[in-house]
């Protein structure tokens, strides 16, 4: 009996173990492809290991693509340009590539495997993304559920961008995510602060990154965060501004505006900023503060719901409505809208209707 | 002579009289799940044939060489289904690096087969049936062609007839692929009896 249990145990080990051995030896010799070279941009060269995917070699060489599925090909987002080297585009990658982006080489870089030398081409803004370790130096609750982050660089480091980008945050495992997860927040602060990066972020009803921000993390935490993204940025240029934003939509404006100021901008700029109550109203007094800085500013906030018996002075009604009343001429004039998919489309259809055209329309919408 | 004639029945009751996935209903998960388009389900179905013709035999002997002389048929399925599990990593890799074109239509669909139980399936009927070494191999082939044909044929009507259709909310989806999969079985069965009662 103990005999036949022993051959039984032993033969289904030996055969696990064959077998592994197989795979093992198939993985060291065929599945093996040496360091392979990748040309970025036609201008930079790095020898990575082959047989990874492209995203993860990209990673290990400092060039971050977004990506907030780590790699799964479900997010569509780690786009990028492969000339030479990768064949066609996997079934995976068909359902997030249109027509256009096939046409022009367009791949998931998380899909792709290096196996060959490659040829590829990545924006150039993002060759400047890299990954930071910060340390949490400030919080402070702007309203009853918007907290200002303020994270300090290592010393040394030093952090590029245009003012209305935004970086990704990385949110440990803990009690609501089993995994490192990444989400997008703009910065608010100005791009000439080099060594420090503001968020403002609004607590979401069971947000993984928004519960952790608002319920877990302190003064003197880390947080490792990675950037900067995105082409809703100030474009430098002598129109009129109108800017338009809603809740945390603050941030990017607000670095614009500190951008404008710092530069000595004499561009005339219209902010208007949509709350439902004075309670969602904040940064009211920085704002105030501008308008004096500033040669030709002025925030206009707009209550959809002012208390009753409060003392509100200003506009009222949805910030779309107001911005119909205060905006004549556009004619000279471009737009900064920032806020919730509702906002931005009802803004652009009441812009249109002005008769701007909509490549002077640039938003950043949070879905 | 006769041994060819032999094969070619053992072959074409493996592909029609004994279809694995319409008289047993192996694999039906991929059945359903890869068998919206024509294309997609050409490529799981090459590989199931592929992936069949090799573990077939590999099992066999795996079976007749180590587990029967060792008087360990018991383990049968647990060391079949590792054994399928690596030749299927292995077969991924080889693909990988042979053809780019090979690998975008058929590597991809090789991790699903893994698990698929029409694999497995056929490795325990050949046992079932007796089937010696050359035999196995061709059973496999032939199973693995059958369950090609039944997917081809379900991802045929379901493209150019279920798509263009208007089905009542409850049957769409899964649903009517099972009541398809079923009239195609009862088709099936008219098969059985070719072939000289055998």
């Amino acid at each position: 009996m103990i005999t036949a249990f022993l051959i039984g145990l032993g033969v289904m080990c030996a055969v696990v173990l064959i077998l592994t051995l197989v795979i093992l030896a198939c993985d060291a010799t065929i599945a093996n492809y040496g360091p392979v070279r990748i040309v970025i941009n036609g201008e930079r060269e790095i020898t990575v290991q082959g047989g990874r995917p492209l995203l993860a070699s990209l990673k290990d060489h400092e060039i971050f693509l977004p990506s907030a599925c780590g790699g799964r090909g479900s997010c569509g987002m780690c786009k990028v340009r492969v000339l030479e080297g990768a064949g066609d585009p996997l079934a995976t990658e068909l359902p997030w590539l249109n027509a256009q982006e096939r046409k022009d080489k367009i791949r998931l870089s998380c899909q792709v495997k290096v196996k060959r030398p490659l040829r590829i081409e990545v924006p150039r803004e993002l060759l400047q993304v890299r990954q930071y370790r910060t340390q949490v130096i400030g919080m402070r609750d702007l309203t009853y559920d918007i907290k200002e982050v303020t994270l300090q660089l290592a010393p040394g480091e030093r952090i590029d961008f245009q003012a209305g980008q935004f970086i990704q945050f990385e949110v440990p495992p803990y009690a609501l995510a089993d995994e490192p997860v990444y989400r997008a927040y703009s910065i608010s602060s100005s791009p000439a602060q080099h060594d420090r990066v503001e968020l403002e972020i609004r607590l979401v009803p069971n947000g993984i990154c928004t519960t952790y921000v608002h319920r877990y993390l302190k003064v003197g935490d880390g947080v490792t965060v990675n950037g900067p993204y995105g082409d809703f940025h100030l474009q430098e240029n002598d129109r009129e501004m109108i800017c338009v934003a809603g809740g945390s939509g603050m941030a990017p404006i607000k670095s614009i505006l500190a951008r404008l100021a710092e530069t000595g901008s004499k561009r005339r700029i219209r902010y208007f900023f949509g709350a439902r109550t004075e309670r969602d109203l904040f940064l009211v007094d920085e704002m105030r503060a501008l308008e004096r800085t500033l040669t030709d500013f002025r925030f206009i906030p707009a209550l959809s719901a002012p208390q009753d018996g409060a003392a509100w002075q200003g506009e009222t009604g949805l910030v779309t409505a107001v911005l119909e009343r205060h905006v004549t001429s556009v004619e000279n004039a471009e737009a900064y809208l920032c806020g919730s998919p509702g906002m931005i489309n009802a803004t652009v259809a009441v812009l249109k209707k002005k008769g701007m055209p909509v490549e002077r329309i640039y938003f950043d919408s949070f879905g | 002579m006769s041994e060819l004639l032999y094969f070619l029945a053992v072959l074409l009751s493996a592909v029609f009289t004994s279809n694995i996935l319409l008289t047993n209903y192996l694999g039906m998960c991929s059945f359903l799940a890869v068998s919206k388009e024509i294309k997609t389900s050409l490529g799981l179905g090459a590989a199931v044939v592929f992936v069949m013709a090799i573990t077939c035999p590999l099992n066999w002997m795996v079976s007749a060489w180590v587990l029967e002389p060792l008087h360990l048929e018991y383990l049968r399925f647990i060391v079949f289904i590792v054994v399928i599990a690596a030749f299927v990593q292995v077969l991924e890799m080889i693909v990988e690096r042979v053809s780019e074109t090979l690998y975008a239509n058929l590597g991809i669909f090789l991790p699903l087969i893994t698990v698929n139980c029409a694999i497995l399936g056929a490795s325990l009927f050949m046992i079932i049936r007796k089937y010696t070494l050359a035999e196995s191999f061709v059973y496999g082939t032939g199973s693995g062609l059958g369950w090609m044909l039944a997917i081809l044929a379900m991802a045929g009507i379901r493209q150019e007839k279920l798509n263009q259709s208007k089905l009542p909310r409850g049957l769409e989806g899964p649903a009517i692929a099972l009541v398809v999969a079923g009239i195609m079985a009862l088709a099936f069965m008219g098969f059985s009896g070719m072939g000289g009662g055998n």
